[in-house]
């Protein structure tokens, strides 16, 4: 979908400074050039559960984190999304990896196709279906429009393997 | 050692400069014991097990300051692998207080898979996990001689004291709206601290 120069970039233009993240096969990728970007620090955590309330101490201590997982992974987080996001109403965005999107060659019959669009609808978590490489934009303009409405959003980016 | 007397030990020492991050019972006793500071956060209502998490948040973000969180046996239990988290990442300034009563005590005290299994010790759990400055205390006597050489190690410090539960204690109420709540803690962490995320050093 997208290498990790080009979501290195877009980060640092939206001033993000920090990736929480537990990586899949897709989103791994670009851990090495978030690494290698100065002024965004990538912070590995154990789960997903952790990754959105290291982002709310983050949050509440300056920085700018932003959670990137994948769709397993917001599977896992529903407590501590809900407490972050809607307990303490902190605008935290994520960018979520959308499993077998693209196709099911390696998990034909893949639940994350039923169960991940639904779960963001049911955090309530604005999100944008990301499709092709062309729509980084539509990254960038959600990503603005959640910061300039102080709430929470999503970009969740379709995959072509488990 | 009584929980309120351990909990005390901290209020007493805490600076003003301090972040204090409580939670569960411990929360409940700290806001007994006077009016809070704006940099104290109880996180009520909270994900449980993820007071650390955010004091690991909030120490990589303001590495100048101290955090200080209050959990609970129950509570690392459900999120031990934050452990590892405060290891890989070792922030100097963040203080891990675990008060371990062997139950979960805001639900009625009902025991703990680590209390049934005769007791998990969390210090060797750190120690495997990486981390160095790690002190477990069983007297309030020993606590109160040992805790400002805790306070004062370079971090990150796991501090485990064993805690008498208090079963009919109830669990502890918000203080109030939790997004006006959020809202001026954070403001009370921002006076100059911009700056220093920006100056943070990357990848050490």
């Amino acid at each position: 979908m997208f290498t990790g120069e080009q979501v290195a970039t877009l980060f640092t233009e939206l001033g993000v400074t920090h990736v929480i993240t537990v990586p899949d096969s897709t989103i791994g990728k670009w851990g090495e050039a978030l690494e290698r970007t100065p002024g965004v620090r990538v912070v590995r955590v154990c789960r997903e559960g952790e990754a959105w309330a290291v982002a709310a101490g983050l949050h509440f201590g300056g920085a700018t984190p932003l959670v990137l997982i994948q769709c397993t992974g917001l599977f896992e987080s529903g407590d501590s999304l809900r407490n972050v996001v809607h307990d303490w109403k902190l605008p935290i965005f994520s960018v979520i990896g959308y499993r077998s999107y693209l196709n099911q060659d390696t998990l034909p019959g893949d639940t994350c196709l039923v169960f991940t669009e639904p779960t963001l609808d049911a955090w309530k978590i604005g999100y944008k279906l990301i499709t092709d490489p062309s729509q980084i934009g539509v990254i960038r303009d959600h990503y603005r429009a959640c910061r300039a409405a102080n709430r929470p959003g999503a970009a969740l980016i379709a995959e072509g393997k488990a | 050692m009584p929980l309120t007397e351990a909990v005390a030990v901290v209020h007493q020492l805490r600076r003003d400069d301090d972040v204090v991050i409580s939670s569960m019972g411990n929360a409940r006793e700290w806001m007994a014991m006077g009016p809070l500071h704006p940099r104290d956060f109880v996180f009520v209502p909270s994900a449980m097990g993820h007071a650390t998490c955010v004091g690991l948040g909030l120490a990589l973000a303001q590495p100048s300051r101290r955090i200080i969180v209050l959990s609970g046996d129950g509570s690392l239990l459900m999120n031990l692998g934050t452990l590892v988290t405060v290891a890989a990442y070792s922030p100097p300034n963040l203080v891990v207080i675990v008060f371990d009563n062997g139950v979960y005590e805001v639900t009625g005290a009902q025991p703990t898979p680590g209390a049934i299994a005769l007791g998990v010790e969390f210090t060797t759990i750190a120690k495997g996990c990486g981390l160095s400055s790690i002190h477990r205390w069983s007297t309030l006597d020993d606590w109160r001689r040992g805790a400002e050489n805790a306070f004062a190690a370079r971090g990150p410090t796991l501090v485990v004291l064993d805690v008498a539960p208090k079963p009919d204690a109830g669990g502890p109420r918000s203080p109030g709206p939790t997004a006006e709540r959020a809202k001026r803690f954070r403001e009370a962490l921002l006076d100059s601290s911009i700056r220093r995320i920006r100056d943070y050093p990357i990848g050490d």
